[in-house]
């Protein structure tokens, strides 16, 4: 068993902590987890990736996942760049933050196989909401969730609480809460595959 | 304090001679059961300012402190010539790392003194004036802003003098150097060049900061015991001519300091957090003449056909630190 | 206890269990996380006593180091690349008059052109200044060579390095079993160091010594680095009866038993090329890793049995010596039986990730024979892209002449 995530986004969006909160929500349901840094600059707006990898065995290489079970696509403009998709197998699944639909995806730029899935989150919307701001990462972990079935929502609250403790009880909760409006978000969605632009 | 009582015995100087005073008040020098921090047989040139200066400097501290002192020298020439390998000059515990690192080394110590409960153990850093003002000043500038307690004191005798009288950022206007020969219509080293680490000293208002020479060294070691009564950061700049670089006689080496403070040349004068607190008043001026001559690294300002106008420069820089640091009691202010 | 935390935070809270007295750092990515959460630790007094220096810059990080430490105090700081080589007179330095202290370099490359990101250029650059250098494959192996290198470090009465790759394990959120503080006391004996600045007892440090013993102080220095090599090979085994797991040692030797062709590296990439050794094995290959734990002193002798009756050994190194070829790759050459195929591969440089994929690629290149062992094969280069700028700089060379009229 194990999932490899690759995450894509820009800077201030939270692509690193994204990985960090899936790594420590599977590392506390007693999985083997990593998040791996972003390998690009950190300046605000700059585009971002980062890692991460679940097991049920022990995890010994520290690169970067080349070959994403899932890539996660915080910023919907970054679709353009092949590097996105790089790796992505036949069957993989791409989860975008936007509002828009598959024909927008394709109009987006969005290329992919047959069998490979897409799924969005309109996370900034969101977050908006809830948070006032467009944070997506919180929402887009939520519909990792959904999308995998391999994390216990719990112990993904558990992680996001713990990371946004400091920042107050109801940023706590309105992260938390993202995540779990994701999740019933993508558990209804049917998920769309292979665009042909 | 075991002293050896003798007769008076008066030189011709215009100080006090020390056995004029009460005991008291006498130097640490005088005293039999001074530390002698630095003993004989090290291998300064006869005549060196810094070797006396050092001497001074720490056997004072070492009675401010009651022997609670650990010292950190920069490489130079106190540094050589008193620890020629297998011999060591130093009866108090000394550590030399590098050159340019002293207040940095120093700031460790006191920091390590202070997280094992010993800093009742004080720490004295020693350099030169290469080691303070040039490639020292980054790890100076840091201890001062720290406020690290340390008391760090230059040696100034305006040049780098281990390694054969180069100029450095403390040598004088006019003064001849290895590196900077008064060459063609060359004057020597330039003026608007150099700079002032005691008035940079001050600018951190760190809690003390003072200047001295070792023509008075009853006010050297008042310094040194003023310094060590206080913590925190502690700088103290002392004029030591050296006599093979300056080209002065070796048995001249406390008059050419004397002349230095008399001619305005160099203030004598204490700061506490950035305000100067006291000025040691200029007794019988002297033209900057009469110090420059006694230097062969000013000899051609005044062999044929001579420098009036760099003499008459070097006299305005005298004259205006005289003014600004109110040192001559008989001017208008 | 087993957390999920960052490389660096991890690193932190391990080396304020080891109790130093005295902290001096100065920031530098990817150090940074490291050196803040000490900070922290010793402002909320987490880590106490301890006095944290913030130094104007990593010269009076270290020399604030050296003066600690000849204090008596136990030291610690962190640094990485253009820090490092800024520390470079100080190194030297630290090692010679024989202070033992810990840092921690989170591995990063040397510019110019500026690069934040890993490879091994800044620690093997001063490879020559003394320090025991241990490098970590992974951040539990970090946080035990932390614990290790203290003890390492005040037995031999010698600094060491650990080197850590930076991002790569310094910002790596992974499972780290961070050791307790009883543990670390019952491992960690108080410093006593062998020379102290003491009123009580003055010593004088850091004296000149001319011809007439220099040479001798030098290989009085020489035979004790080499004889740290049983210290680490003890200290790892205590370490493993104490907190019963392995960490550190000499070499890590992965797969190599009947192994015909094994890759030789330091540091992070050792994961990746275990995974890969498997994936190989299971296609029939006889291959197997060699990690280097300890890289100074180097482990001749260990190398050498290492690879005995190996046909082929290729050597990933992180870094280049310029004009020279490699430098990982020259030490191991010194190792390897006569007859030993040595294929001195450069790759990962600034960054440039070592996937499992450049690496299987790596062995099946060398095993059909495409990467040479006569001279260094820039592994992941893009070849065009190098190539073009040098039929440019080629077209805009200036003949000797003048070029005509
Ligand atoms: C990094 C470095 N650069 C240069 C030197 C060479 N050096 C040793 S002492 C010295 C000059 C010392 O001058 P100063 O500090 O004024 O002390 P002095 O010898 O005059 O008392 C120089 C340039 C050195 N030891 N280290
Ligand atoms: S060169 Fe000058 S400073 Fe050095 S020992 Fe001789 S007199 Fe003293
Ligand atoms: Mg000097």
């Amino acid at each position: 068993m194990k999932l490899d995530v690759r995450i894509h986004g820009r800077g201030g969006q939270g692509v690193v902590t994204a990985a960090e909160l899936l790594s420590v929500a599977a590392f506390d349901q007693g999985l083997h987890a990593q998040a791996l840094p972003s390998f690009g600059s950190e300046r605000t707006g700059a585009p971002v990736t980062a890692s991460c990898r679940i097991s049920d065995r022990p995890i010994r290489s520290h690169d970067p996942v080349s070959h994403p079970d899932l890539v996660m696509v915080q910023d919907l403009t970054l679709l353009r760049d092949p590097a996105v998709l790089a790796g992505l197998p036949d069957d993989g699944t791409v989860l975008v933050n936007t509002r828009r639909d598959l024909a927008d995806l394709a109009r987006g730029g969005l290329v992919m196989g047959p069998a490979q899935h897409w799924v969005t989150v309109p996370a900034n919307d969101l977050s908006r909401e809830l948070l006032g701001r467009p944070l997506p990462n919180t929402a887009l972990i939520g519909a990792v969730v959904g999308i995998t079935g391999l994390l216990e929502p719990e112990a993904v609250a558990g992680s996001i609480r713990r990371r946004f403790a400091g920042l107050g009880e109801h940023v706590a909760d309105a992260n938390v809460r993202l995540a779990e409006l994701a999740y019933d978000l993508v558990a209804t969605q049917t998920r769309g595959s292979g665009t042909h632009a | 304090m075991t002293t050896t009582p003798l007769r008076l015995y008066q030189v011709g100087t215009f100080a006090a001679g020390n056995r004029l005073l009460d005991p008291s008040e006498r130097t640490v020098q005088s005293s039999a059961d001074r530390a002698s921090s630095i003993t004989s047989g090290h291998r300064a040139c006869r005549g060196c300012g810094e070797a006396l200066a050092a001497r001074v400097v720490m056997d004072a501290a070492m009675r401010a402190t009651g022997g609670r002192l650990v010292t950190v020298n920069a490489t130079g020439c106190l540094e050589v010539f008193s620890t020629p390998f297998p011999e060591s000059a130093w009866q108090v515990p000394w550590l030399h790392s590098l050159f340019g690192n002293a207040a940095a080394v120093a700031s460790g110590v006191a920091a390590a003194m202070r997280a094992t409960g010993r800093d009742d153990v004080r720490v004295l850093a020693q350099a030169g004036d290469g080691g303070t003002v040039d490639i020292g000043l980054g790890c100076l500038s840091g201890m001062f802003e720290r406020n690290d307690d340390v008391l760090f004191v230059c040696y100034d005798n305006q040049g780098y003098m281990n390694t054969g009288v180069q100029r450095s950022g403390a040598t004088p206007a006019g003064a001849s150097t290895a590196n900077t020969r008064p060459v063609g219509s060359g004057i020597g080293n330039a003026f608007g060049t150099g700079k002032n680490l005691p008035r940079i000293a001050m600018a951190h208002e760190i809690p003390y900061v003072a200047t001295a020479t070792i023509a008075d060294l009853h006010d050297l070691e008042a310094k040194v015991t003023s310094a060590m009564s206080r913590r925190g950061a502690r700088y103290l700049h002392v004029l030591v001519p050296c006599p093979l670089g300056w080209g002065s006689d070796a048995s001249d080496t406390v008059r050419v300091a004397r002349l230095a403070t008399q001619s305005g040349l160099f203030p004598v004068f204490e700061a506490e957090h950035g305000t100067v607190t006291q000025v040691t008043p200029i007794r019988r001026r002297v033209p900057v003449e009469e110090y420059l001559r006694l230097q062969t690294r000013f000899r051609h300002l005044f062999t044929e056909p001579g420098r009036p106008d760099v003499v008459a420069a070097l006299q305005a820089q005298a004259d205006r630190d005289i003014a600004r640091y109110g040192l001559d009691p008989e001017e208008e202010s | 206890m087993r957390r999920q935390l960052e490389g660096s935070l991890a690193v932190a809270d391990t080396v304020a269990r080891c109790r130093p007295r005295v902290v001096a750092a100065y920031p530098i990515s990817p150090q940074t996380h490291i050196v803040e959460a000490l900070s922290e630790l010793v402002a909320s007094g987490g880590l106490a006593p301890c006095e944290y220096l913030t130094v104007e810059s990593e010269f009076g990080a270290l020399s604030a180091c050296i003066g600690a430490s000849a204090a008596g105090a136990r030291t610690y700081t962190a640094t990485a690349s253009q820090g490092l080589l800024f520390m470079a007179e100080a190194l030297p330095n630290a090692s010679g008059l024989g202070l033992p202290m810990v840092m921690t370099v989170a591995n990063r490359a040397l510019g110019a052109p500026i690069n934040i990101w890993n490879d091994h250029s800044d620690a093997l650059s001063q490879r020559d200044a003394g320090w025991l250098m241990l490098f970590a494959s992974s951040n539990q192996e970090a946080v035990d060579l932390h614990v290790q290198a203290f003890a390492l470090s005040e037995r031999t009465s010698l600094p060491v390095m650990v080197c850590m790759d930076g991002f790569v394990l310094t910002h790596a959120v992974e499972e780290v079993d961070v050791p307790e503080q009883e543990q670390v006391d019952a491992f960690l004996p108080d410093f006593h160091p062998r020379q102290s600045l003491d009123p009580d007892h003055p010593v004088t440090i850091g004296a000149m010594v001319g011809p007439e013993a220099f040479t001798e102080v030098k290989y009085l220095m020489a035979h004790r680095q080499l004889r740290a090599l049983d210290e680490v090979s003890a200290v790892a085994q205590e370490f493993e009866s104490a907190f019963g797991r392995t960490s550190g040692g000499l070499l890590q030797p992965y797969r190599t038993d009947g192994a015909e062709l094994v890759v030789v590296a330091l540091g992070s990439v050792l994961g990746s090329l275990a995974d890969v050794v498997d994936e190989l094995r299971d296609e029939g290959l006889a291959v197997g890793a060699l990690g280097i734990c300890c890289y100074r002193p180097w482990p001749f002798d260990e190398v050498r049995d290492a690879l005995r009756g190996v046909t082929d050994v290729v050597v990933v190194n992180r870094a280049v010596a310029v004009g020279s070829g490699s430098i990982l790759g020259q030490d191991v050459r010194l190792s390897a039986p006569r007859g030993t195929a040595v294929h001195d591969v450069v790759l990962g440089l600034g960054g440039r990730p070592v996937t499992r994929d450049v690496l299987r690629r790596l062995v099946l290149d060398v095993v059909t024979g495409r990467v040479g062992s006569d001279s260094l094969t820039f592994f992941d280069l893009d070849h065009d892209r190098a190539a073009a700028e040098l039929a440019r700089e080629l077209a805009d060379t200036v003949p000797a002449n003048g070029g005509g009229s």
